[in-house]
């Protein structure tokens, strides 16, 4: 505990550097993933199919080889000038993404394709169907999956530690010269908690919020995405 | 249809096979180039300065620690494996080269182990402790600098050489010539080492880059994304060798960094049994030759052996 207590400054600096790695990464992951998923259910292949490639191949990266491709390929295609913080963003930002990319599109599926031939009905184009209609009904009903991407991504970004970015899991590696590496251990361990705890604590919140009740269950039993994807408008 | 699909489906197998060729290829080369850096430090290197061979016979009078080692034919030793010339471990062979072996090696001889009752294991500098505390490992040879906070938690023997701070730059690099120069330079090393720590705390104008381990400095420093790598002047002339074109030891030390062979805290059978086989090997020249056919091949002259401060040598 003393030694927590005593490099509380250090915990600090490590923390803060945690939480805007996990801020600035979850805005890229989550702009660009519900951008994804709009992409995934488009009737236009150009798009769908490139999202659809990115996606697998986000998934079926390990984060770290990412992050070699990003921090020690940028430099080898002569991209300069971006910092390592931002680097690390980029890479998580883009791992993230093809996660919530899939969380998106699993709620866009829970949506009655009623809905969706209902708004077109009135004249709705695919994209004001999409931003008006399905995304709104979408997105609510995956807070919950959405909370578990995003602590997943918390917990991911212990993997810049060794890519330059000095979050807090260093702290362990700047306490080893003193042995205290394993106390510290705990502490940052401690800190996670603390941080995912909060984070649970807050989409618990939102999901109570934005809850929704969903009118008349549709006559269609299909859970298929909505008829609009898929066949042109 | 159907022909069609397993047609695109052969061709993705195909297209699957060649990258993974391709990959393999491209593998092998870099392996090459490492073996071929390596090699030139190594045995088959122009200067011909072969590693010496070592009396394998376990000394008279053992107790405690050493003879229950000695008794079973088996030692762990702790060690670095990415370090050329000092603790490395080939990739293609698997095998561990080095000074820092050598000394391991020399030592394992006075208990009569011989290279196949050797057990070696890497150890990164963050686990060191604990895995001496752990009795994970049975000593410790790998750039291990003996300082009061690690005595704290582990006992030394040594020092057996003394190494001291100094940054690698590359060999085009004219502005930096000590660490005066570093006002608004990059420089990195292992997060958390006392490299950089002396750094942050002594040259507070120089801007710092962390990484966990020392390659991915090296390779920085060669992307040009960092303008120095600092750290122990041995470990650096290992990485200067392999890319002797591209890179340049700067040769103006900064700190003393006396290397010293770590075991399990106050376990004095061992200490006193190990500074015994360290002096002796030092009197009896092995000391010399191991340093000719390793670090010595870096065209650096070997300096004083160091009187061993550290563990009572039996006279």
């Amino acid at each position: 505990m003393d030694v927590i207590v005593d490099n509380a400054d250090k915990f600090w600096v490590g923390m803060q550097t945690t939480l805007t790695l996990t801020a600035a990464s979850a805005l890229v992951a989550i702009v660009l993933g519900v951008l994804l998923a709009a992409f995934r259910v488009s009737p236009v292949p150009s798009l769908r199919i490139p999202a659809a490639g990115f996606v697998n191949l986000m998934q079926n990266l390990p984060l770290t080889v990412l992050f070699f491709l990003v921090v020690f390929g940028a430099p080898k295609v002569d991209i300069r000038g971006t910092s390592y913080w931002t680097r690390a963003v980029i890479a998580l930002g883009l791992y993230t993404a093809g996660f919530v990319c899939e969380v998106v599109r699993s709620g866009i599926n829970t949506v009655s394709p009623g809905q969706a031939e209902a708004a077109r009905a009135i004249g709705l184009g695919f994209t004001q169907n999409l931003r008006l209609i399905i995304l709104p009904q979408a997105l609510r009903s995956v807070v919950g999956p959405m909370a578990s991407t995003l602590i997943a991504l918390v917990k991911n970004t212990s993997v810049a530690v060794g890519f330059a970015v000095l979050e807090l899991t260093s702290v362990v590696n700047q306490l080893n010269e003193t042995g205290d590496a394993v106390p510290g251990l705990f502490g940052v361990a401690l800190c996670y908690l603390i941080l995912i705890l909060a984070m649970s604590w807050a989409f618990e919140v939102l999901e109570r919020k934005v809850a929704f009740r969903r009118w008349a269950p549709s006559c269609s039993t299909s859970r298929d995405r909505p008829a609009s994807s898929g066949t042109p408008p | 249809m159907k022909r069609t699909r397993s047609t695109t489906l052969l061709a993705l197998l195909a297209a699957l096979l060649l990258i993974a060729a391709a990959c393999g290829k491209s593998d092998s080369e870099g392996i090459t180039t490492t073996t071929g850096g390596g090699g030139a430090s190594g045995s088959g290197g122009k200067q011909t300065a072969e590693l010496p061979t070592y009396d394998i016979q376990a000394a008279a009078g053992l107790t405690g620690k050493p003879k229950e080692l000695a008794d079973a034919g088996k030692v762990t030793i702790g060690v670095k494996a990415d370090q050329p010339n000092l603790g490395y471990q080939d990739p293609d062979t698997n095998e561990y080269s080095g000074f820092d072996i050598e000394i391991a090696e020399m030592i394992a001889a006075d208990l009569g182990i011989g290279v196949d009752g050797i057990t070696f294991k890497q150890i990164p500098s963050k686990n060191r402790e604990t895995a001496l505390m752990n009795g994970e490992i049975d000593y410790y040879v790998g750039t291990y600098t003996i300082n009061d906070e690690r005595k704290e938690q582990v006992s030394f023997v040594g020092p057996y050489f003394v190494a001291g701070q100094d940054l690698l730059v590359l060999s085009d690099n004219e502005d930096i010539k000590g660490p005066g120069d570093l006002a608004g330079k990059n420089v990195c090393s292992a997060t958390g080492s006392t490299p950089i720590e002396r750094i942050k705390t002594e040259y507070t104008d120089a801007k710092t880059t962390e990484f966990d381990v020392y390659s991915k400095c090296v390779d920085a420093l060669i992307d040009g994304e960092v303008d120095a790598v600092t750290t122990d002047d041995a470990i650096l002339a290992g990485y200067a060798a392999e890319e002797p074109d591209q890179l340049k030891v700067v040769g103006e030390t900064f700190s003393e960094e006396p290397y010293g062979i770590g075991l399990a805290k106050d376990d004095t059978d061992l200490q006193d049994f190990i500074a015994t086989a360290l002096q002796n090997h030092e009197d009896n020249g092995d000391y010399e030759k191991a340093y000719d056919a390793t670090l010595g091949l870096s065209g650096t002259k070997m300096p004083t052996i160091p009187q061993i401060t550290d563990g009572t040598p039996a006279t």
